[in-house]
Order: C-alpha cells, then sequence, then structure tokens
C-alpha cells in the first residue's frame, strides 16, 4: 500500500465503484431468472463444525438468554439457507458477510463478502452452468473448461490424486523445491491442498476452469456417489488460479449430515481444538426433507479482484482488518 | 530459545532454517478451498546468500535466529580477520574472510560499515554506499581530457581495481559507489 493514511480506504474510490456496480449486476442477474434474495443472521448460536474454519465467538446476555449465551458469527449463510430451502423457500440467494479467524492474506480477510445461492431442481453440472454465465456476465470471461479432480492431477502433475500416498507426494514437492512442512499423521487431503495451491493452481490460465468430482474426504456438504473410487458431487471454480466459488450437489440426509458433523468435532477434539455446538436445527431441517438442489458459494471481494485486475484484496475492501 | 509463529511473519524477520540463519523475503498466507492453512515464504539464507521456498503449517512456531545489523568502524585487518569496533563501546569484532566477502576491497580502515552479528559474531559486512580512496597505479593521465568519455583500468590503494575516466592520475583521491563498483567522481576533499 502506497502510504494512504490510516483513516482513508484502501480501496481506490473507483474500486468502490466498481463493487457497487457489480452488486447492483448480481442482483439484476437473479431477478430475472426469478431467485428470490434473503437475509439470514450473521450470528448465531451453532457454529461451523469444519476443523478448519475457525469462527469468531462472541457472547449474548439479555432477554431470551438471561444466564447467556455462547454465540458464533457465522462462516457461511450455509445452515440457515437450507433451513429456508426446507421450508419451501424455493431458489434463493444471499449476499452477506461471512468471517474466518485467522485469515488475512493477498485473497484473505477475516471478514468478507459472500454470494451464496441454491437452486432446488438443478445438480451441481446445471449449477456449474449458472455460474458461468453468472461470471460471463460480470468478467467478460471466455468459455470455462471443466476438468475432473483427476483429471487435472494428471494432466498437471502427472499422479492419480485417488490413492496417492504422503511418501509419493512429499517426494513430488520436494522434487520440484517446494519444501513442505511435517505433516506428520495429517491426512493425505493436506498433501493434495498443497500441490493444488503450489502447483497447480500457478499454471492455471486466466481462462475460468471448473473442476469437479473430488476425492469423498474431502467432500464437505456435498453428495458422495459410492463408484471406484468414491467422488463427492462438489464444484470449485479457479480463474487466473484463484478459487472464486465452490458449489455442491447438496447432501440431504440428515443421518449422514450428523455423521460427518460428528467426525468434524472427534476431528477437532484430536486437533486441541475447541468443540462448537453442530446445528441442530440444520438436521432438523433435513429429516423434514431438503428438496433436491445444488448450492455454490462465490467470494465477492475476489470476484472485484478480477474484475479490477488487483493484486491484492485490500485493494477492493474499503476497509480492511488492519483499517479497522 | 526465541521463537516466532508464522502469525508473526513479515518479510526482514530473521529465522533459522537447517541451522542457517535466514531471513524472509516474501511471506504468502495461503489456505486452500478446504482444509489446513500454510504460510508460503521465500527465505534468503544469510550465510550463502541463496533464496529458497519453504511451507509452513499456519500457526506452526520456527526458532528465531539472534540476528542484529549494527554500526561499526573498521579498524585494521592482520591477514586472518577484520577488526570492527562499536564506536559506543569500544568492543571490537574480528570478523572472517568470508563474512566480509567484496566489502575487503572497499574499505581501508576508519569507515563506518554495517555489520550484520549472528549470536555476536560477524556473519556479512556492508561497506559504506561510497567511499574516498587513493589510486596507486594507472596509466598516466591524459592532460586537458576532461571529457571523462573512453576510461582506463585504476588500482586503489585497496587492491580494488575500477574504471575511471582517462584524466585521472596517480595518487588522486576518487569517489566510489560500493554498491556498483563505479566511479563517481574525483574527492571534494
Amino acid at each position: 500500500m502506497k502510504n494512504i493514511p490510516d483513516w482513508q480506504p484502501a480501496a481506490s474510490l473507483e474500486n468502490l465503484k466498481l463493487r457497487a456496480r457489480v452488486l447492483a449486476e448480481i442482483r439484476a442477474f437473479f431477478s430475472v431468472r426469478d431467485v428470490m434474495e434473503v437475509e439470514t443472521p450473521l450470528l448465531s448460536s451453532a457454529g461451523s463444525t469444519d476443523p478448519y474454519l475457525d469462527s469468531f465467538t462472541s457472547h449474548y446476555q439479555g432477554p431470551l438468554f438471561p444466564a447467556g449465551q455462547t454465540v458464533y458469527l457465522q462462516t457461511s449463510p450455509e445452515f440457515a439457507m437450507k433451513r429456508l430451502l426446507a421450508a419451501g423457500s424455493g431458489a434463493i440467494y444471499q449476499i452477506c458477510k461471512a468471517f474466518r479467524n485467522g485469515e488475512s492474506g493477498g485473497q484473505h480477510n477475516p471478514e468478507f463478502t459472500m454470494l451464496e445461492w441454491y437452486r432446488p431442481g438443478f445438480d451441481h453440472h446445471i449449477l456449474m452452468d449458472e455460474v458461468e454465465a453468472l461470471i460471463a456476465a460480470i468478467l467478460k470471461t471466455a468459455p470455462a473448461r471443466r476438468i475432473t479432480y483427476r483429471d487435472l492431477f494428471l494432466e498437471y502433475v502427472g499422479l492419480d490424486p485417488f490413492g496417492l500416498s504422503a511418501e509419493v507426494a512429499r517426494a513430488y514437492l520436494q522434487a520440484r523445491d517446494i519444501h513442505p512442512p511435517e505433516l506428520a499423521g495429517t491426512a493425505i487431503d493436506d498433501w493434495l491442498s498443497l500441490i493444488m495451491t503450489h502447483v497447480i493452481e500457478p499454471a492455471l490460465g486466466a481462462e475460468p476452469v471448473f473442476v469437479y468430482d473430488f476425492p469423498a474426504s474431502q467432500a464437505m456438504l456435498a453428495r458422495v456417489v459410492q463408484a471406484k473410487p468414491a467422488v463427492a458431487q462438489r464444484f470449485e471454480l479457479y480463474i487466473n488460479g484463484m478459487e472464486l466459488a465452490n458449489g455442491f450437489y447438496e447432501l440431504a440426509d440428515a443421518g449422514e449430515q450428523r455423521r460427518r458433523f460428528e467426525a468434524d468435532l472427534q476431528q477437532r477434539q484430536q486437533l486441541g481444538l475447541t468443540a462448537v455446538g453442530m446445528s441442530q436445527a440444520l438436521i432438523a431441517a433435513l429429516e423434514s426433507g431438503l428438496p433436491d438442489c445444488a448450492g455454490v458459494a462465490l467470494g465477492v471481494d475476489r470476484l472485484l479482484m478480477l474484475a479490477a485486475n488487483s493484486e491484492s484484496i485490500t485493494e477492493v475492501l474499503a476497509f480492511p482488518l488492519d483499517r479497522g | 530459545m526465541a521463537t516466532y509463529s508464522t502469525n508473526e511473519f513479515k518479510s526482514g524477520l530473521k529465522i533459522m532454517i537447517e541451522s542457517d540463519p535466514c531471513t524472509i523475503v516474501e511471506n504468502e498466507f495461503v489456505k486452500p478451498g478446504k482444509g489446513q492453512a500454510f504460510s508460503r515464504v521465500k527465505i534468503r539464507n544469510l550465510k550463502t546468500g541463496r533464496v529458497v521456498e519453504r511451507t509452513f503449517k499456519s500457526g506452526e512456531s520456527v526458532e528465531a535466529a539472534d540476528v542484529m545489523d549494527t554500526d561499526m568502524q573498521y579498524l585494521y585487518n592482520d591477514g586472518e580477520f577484520w577488526y570492527f569496533m562499536v564506536p559506543d563501546t569500544f568492543e571490537q569484532y574480528p570478523a572472517t574472510k568470508e563474512a566480509v566477502g567484496e566489502a575487503a576491497q572497499w574499505i581501508k580502515g576508519e569507515e563506518t560499515c554495517v555489520v550484520t552479528l549472528w549470536n555476536d559474531v560477524p556473519l556479512a559486512v556492508a561497506p559504506p554506499n561510497f567511499v574516498v580512496l587513493a589510486v596507486t597505479d594507472t596509466d598516466p593521465g591524459l592532460r586537458g581530457d576532461t571529457s571523462g568519455g573512453g576510461g582506463k583500468p585504476a588500482t586503489l590503494e585497496t587492491g580494488a581495481v575500477v574504471r575511471v575516466p582517462l584524466f585521472i592520475n596517480i595518487g588522486e583521491e576518487l569517489k566510489i559507489d560500493t554498491r556498483t563498483g563505479d566511479y563517481v567522481s574525483r574527492s571534494k576533499d
């Protein structure tokens, strides 16, 4: 940053105008498609159980909870939006703030703007079409490439990510002069992530690339197809080697959702992290019936970085954390 | 043992990597879509000058390198060590040939240098950006040619050889830029 006084915005006025314009374009895009805009709470008494997401925690005390209640700032609006879907909302979208503690860097600010939407009746492939239409409208991007996670690794790395051993992954990274940390006892997924961020992402070009059919171990809240090997019906969109969006053919099985929450909580315990209350309301909503749907979260600040050709997320934020 | 967490990483921070003191050149926070966060850093080995890349798990701790830059006056060399002194305390530090490196050809005594100490031992020496040195050998000066065009080699009192204008004579004092090894001007003194 070029010595802008601290009280002033980090983003140029031009980029602030760009943000206003892009937000209007997003709303127009969904308006003509009859997708309803919704708002759900940023504060909730249930948090994200994901061991690698660190929620900001706060405390409410007053009417309703005279003895006090721990509340979390959301890491994404996913649970609340799925409750709306289960209640019969139909197609919905939301532009909101999401919060993730500990995340600050060239592409991260602990508070960021997320666009999330859900499409009943879509699977992840149809949703990729819609994501592509949205980014083409805003960024004027070339047609997107679609490639499975496995083919991506075979093409850029020459290794099959399914059944890859930690030893092979480590040797591969070391041979490329990328000295990986000790990941003793770490799942293969961390090695795959390292290869993704250190080798594949920098090699991906300016054209949009959808990566889909992730290993089942990286399913998050996506459905898993019990094929050989099992794959998660999840996709990510990369532009300029930057992850812009993450989507799922949404898991609707309440029992499976509960098992994944419990596995997360167990892993949190193993990692010595604080326990987080799982969303019983989401489980109840899934039990009552989530319509068949696909959903996606897209980082609006990163979208603006691409639109403005910015090197750092701070160039599109009025007041990033260090100016807060 | 002092340590730094990855959250404290920034360029210029001195850390130990494989028993060598290093300085962070570049630090990048990497968080894949889902999963563990990492700090990806480029670091310069202060002993070898080599720049390498390392990746740390976010929150991991790394040993701090006890490295300090100190202004010291160069005193003399005894053929084995170059001696430097902290002006305030008169404390003296012998530096090896490896530590002095390129600086040796620019210093003759009394210059203020930046000495990088690692565990209180000189690791590197940076000479002043500009030094004034006398010419001990060069072809005879061409009287009347003050154009500065062309040029010829001249040996300085420290043994360094620099390219100088044709009009320079033996015994003259020259101002030299040590960062480039270029002649700047005749000394004004």
